[in-house]
């Protein structure tokens, strides 16, 4: 299972999207497909939880979830910097 | 209790003028207003006539200029006067800033100018009939055609529906948009029609002619801003709001105070060189005004310091911060209300003689229940989950 398949099987669970995720693309905007601010709270907690990272407050921003791509890059981003 | 602030002329110029309209026309019908629950008509004529409503549009559009600091001192100082007239300014206010900050489209731009030419008053229609009181939620939605958007919304609540020149009201996108995902639409007369639904009989805040409405509007679909209101909310409209609300509460707090110092200093002058027993009381009326003061300061530096950052205003720290100071301030002039009253007596429970604090206790206790503190604290409590910010 791919980072981006994790992050999809995550939104899923804890986005309460109105759609089925399977219909979006990696672009799209889950706010837009009625993703909440207190969903994507808990889109948050379960992405820390499973990939064993914390968000830095800088990207506790809307821009750092509107999208399967920006939460991708987001997780890449911390998990890079955590490799020794 | 005044404070004295670095200001510049223009700021002076501002709170001049406010304190005009507050001491010579709203205050002295602030009673009436109450007791009637009607709205403040000769306050906001006073407040066309000194261009107050649009000190907070750019320069460029017609108006002023004014900062959020400005904008929150003139509300002050009405509140002390006459918090329904207070409150409206606020919420005209907040519409303002949506419109000055998110409204792109030509037609939105001109309009910024017609309000400053012809000091038109806005309000909104946020809550809808259904939702649970959650303004990031929307049922209806906006149908557009041929260049032209239709709206229809059961708004439970539009503050000054009647007498307001347009109104902002929130709907989903359109017919498929999920609940969240929300615009914000000008509606203008005469392509806004309402139908008001039942009375506004409150037990304070009755000034501000708070009734529910249908609302049914029709207009050029460049009305619609076309920022997501996720956005205009977070960045402009909930730090606005609960700036201005707190300059509100703030002036309702100062008012008390006021009362409460004349009482014990006339009580002092009966009887020079005795301290009189309530003295002590003021003195830590004094503390929590001070706490009150600075809680609001410390606010409007933090959003003004962020303003030209949406990302830093989208932010989930900023967002606590702001819900903070809403809740701080809205339990604080309950406490200083409250401990005004302690200190009157039975003058300040008299609703006849000049320490009467009856108005400002039941318009203080309003303060906590528009938008819910309860409902803020449950927003703040989920954000706190994923928080780094330092404490």
């Amino acid at each position: 299972m791919t980072q981006r398949d994790t992050v999809r099987r995550i939104i899923a669970d804890h986005a309460k999207l109105p759609v089925d995720v399977t219909t979006l693309d990696d672009a799209d905007d889950l706010f837009r497909a009625g993703m909440t601010s207190h969903a994507s709270v808990n889109v948050m907690l379960a992405l820390e939880e499973e990939f064993d990272i914390e968000f830095p407050e800088a990207m506790l921003r809307k821009a750092t979830f509107e999208s399967v791509d920006a939460i991708s890059d987001a997780i890449s981003e911390l998990l890079e910097l955590s490799v020794p | 209790m005044s404070r004295s602030r670095p200001s510049g002329t223009l700021k002076a110029d501002f709170v001049e003028r406010a304190a005009r309209v507050a001491e010579e026309v709203a205050g002295p019908a602030a009673d009436d207003v109450d007791r009637k629950a009607r709205f403040p008509s000769e306050a906001f004529d006073a407040l066309r006539d000194e261009r107050l409503l649009s000190a907070l549009i750019p320069i460029e559009l017609g108006g002023e200029g004014a900062t959020i600091r400005q904008i929150a001192d003139v509300t002050m100082v009405l509140a002390r006067h006459c918090a329904s007239t207070a409150m409206i300014y606020a919420m005209h206010q907040m519409q303002v800033s949506c419109v000055v900050r998110h409204g792109r489209s030509a037609l939105l731009r001109s309009f910024i100018r017609e309000v400053a030419e012809g000091q038109l008053l806005l309000a909104s229609a946020t809550t809808e009939l259904g939702v649970g009181g959650d303004v990031r939620t929307s049922i209806c939605a906006v149908q557009r055609e041929g260049g032209r958007f239709h709206l229809e919304k059961h708004a439970p609540v539009i503050s000054y529906g009647e007498q307001a020149d347009a109104i902002l009201a929130t709907a989903r996108r359109d017919h498929a948009s999920p609940p969240s995902d929300q615009v914000l639409v000008l509606c203008r007369r005469p392509g806004l029609v309402l139908e008001q639904i039942g009375h506004w009989d409150t037990l304070g805040f009755r000034g501000t002619c708070s009734p529910g409405f249908k609302l049914n509007a029709d207009g050029d679909a460049d009305a619609v801003l076309d920022h997501p209101f996720a956005d205009i909310s977070s960045q402009t409209m909930l730090p606005v709001s609960h700036v201005l609300w707190s300059s509100v509460w703030l002036g309702i707090a100062t008012a008390a105070v006021e009362r409460a110092r004349r009482y014990v200093q006339a009580e002092a002058r009966k009887q020079p060189g005795v301290t009189p027993p309530a003295a002590l009381r003021l003195a830590e009326l004094a503390v929590v005004h001070q706490q009150m003061q600075e809680t609001i300061a410390g606010g409007i530096r933090r959003y003004e310091e962020l303003l030209d950052d949406p990302g830093a205003l989208g932010a989930v720290g900023f967002a606590i911060a702001m819900n903070t100071l809403k809740v701080s301030s809205s339990q604080l002039v309950v406490e200083i209300v409250t401990a005004a009253l302690r200190i009157c007596g039975i003058a300040g429970y008299r609703d006849d003689g000049p320490f009467g604090l009856g108005r400002l206790l039941r318009d203080a206790h309003g303060a906590s229940l528009m938008v819910n503190n309860d409902r803020i604290l449950g927003n703040n409590a989920q954000m706190l989950l994923v928080s780094r910010e330092e404490l």
